[in-house]
């Protein structure tokens, strides 16, 4: 049994003081990010309003099955982040490090998928640029459309690859044996951004991929 | 920062029921139901926002009240972008571009200018 390490910063009284102010300045950071998305959102939607026909030419473009396994894998992943984050807080080990490692496998599956269906995009000359080429009456329109799909998804992607990171490091404190029931703090706010991750790809997925399925 | 210890049970629940909305939303999005269509899948959209928000991210359970306030000065600002920005755009229509400057060479006009 190692030494417990009982990291509690000067400036607070107790563990649960610190933890708690862990927590809520991880709500504040995603605040900004509500704001962040929200203005991508916002753009999104005007110029849907704006350039309709294009958006749903480019929207039913998009393959439904890769965005709605992403979806399934990417909430999947949300359920072993909570299991690792329940592990936590009851102090087991192999859960903490299972778990954590499951939802780097879900991540990293959900780059792969977003991976390919970029790769698809770019062998179709549908990623604007000078290159850019899509039949139908929406020939320029429908760049505007996969601006919004690159930036969007690229956006989401990035955070994903940062939250990757994250549980790598919370892999390596899990095996360090870091985190006891009343020392965890880490695993809970990590989660918090995880989840934060997984809502934005809950809009992302039927605002890109279904709205004009229909059609 | 639960404070609770919530059961596994719960959140396989919860997990069933985001499986069980996801698969729902991408059927409904076949059916043409006009403007109601944009209307299910947000709908749909932010049930499953609601259920990984209360659950898995603690809120439901959290002793921190303080995090709810976060959370609406977020949201609140939010609704202020998309409120202004979207209410704008329907209202508005685009700019008339300015006149063009007169033609005709107005110095010429000026007596201080003209060739004697």
């Amino acid at each position: 049994m190692p030494e417990i390490i009982v990291a509690l910063e000067h400036q607070f009284e107790t563990l649960d003081q610190q933890h708690e102010a862990g927590w809520l300045g991880m709500w504040l950071f995603l605040a900004t990010e509500i704001m962040f998305f929200g203005g991508m959102f916002t753009g999104y939607v005007i110029y849907r309003w704006t350039y309709f026909g294009a958006f749903a030419a480019g929207s039913k473009d998009l393959e439904i099955w890769a965005g709605t396994l992403n979806t399934l894998v990417l909430i999947c992943s949300s359920f072993t982040m909570v299991l690792a984050v329940h592990a936590a807080e009851t102090g087991e080990r192999r859960g903490q490090i299972g778990f954590v490692l499951g939802t780097m496998v879900l991540g990293t599956l959900f780059l792969c998928v977003k991976g390919y269906e970029w790769y698809t995009l770019f062998q179709e000359h549908h990623a604007p640029g000078s290159g850019f080429h899509f039949p139908g009456p929406y020939r320029d329109t429908a760049q505007i459309f996969f601006s919004f799909y690159f930036a969007l998804t690229g956006m989401h992607a990035l955070h994903m690859v940062i939250g990757v990171g994250l549980l790598s490091m919370l892999l390596l404190k899990a095996w360090r044996r870091d985190f006891t029931a009343q020392q965890h703090a880490a695993v809970d706010i990590v989660g918090l951004y995880w989840h934060f991750v997984d809502i934005v790809w809950i809009f992302l997925f039927p605002l890109l991929y279904l709205v004009d399925r229909h059609r | 920062m639960s404070g609770v210890t919530v059961s596994r049970t719960t959140y396989a629940g919860v997990w069933g029921t985001l499986v069980v909305l996801t698969l729902l939303t991408a059927g409904i999005a076949y059916l043409d139901l006009g403007v109601l269509n944009p209307a299910a899948a947000i709908t749909i959209a932010v049930i499953k926002t609601a259920l990984v928000a209360l659950f898995f991210m603690h809120l439901r359970y959290t002793r921190v009240k303080l995090t709810w306030i976060f959370l609406a000065a977020g949201l609140l600002w939010l609704a202020l972008l998309m409120t202004f920005t979207w209410g704008d755009v329907i209202t508005r229509r685009p700019t008339v571009p300015p006149p063009p400057w007169p033609t005709q060479d107005v110095t010429s006009q000026m007596s201080i200018f003209k060739a004697k």
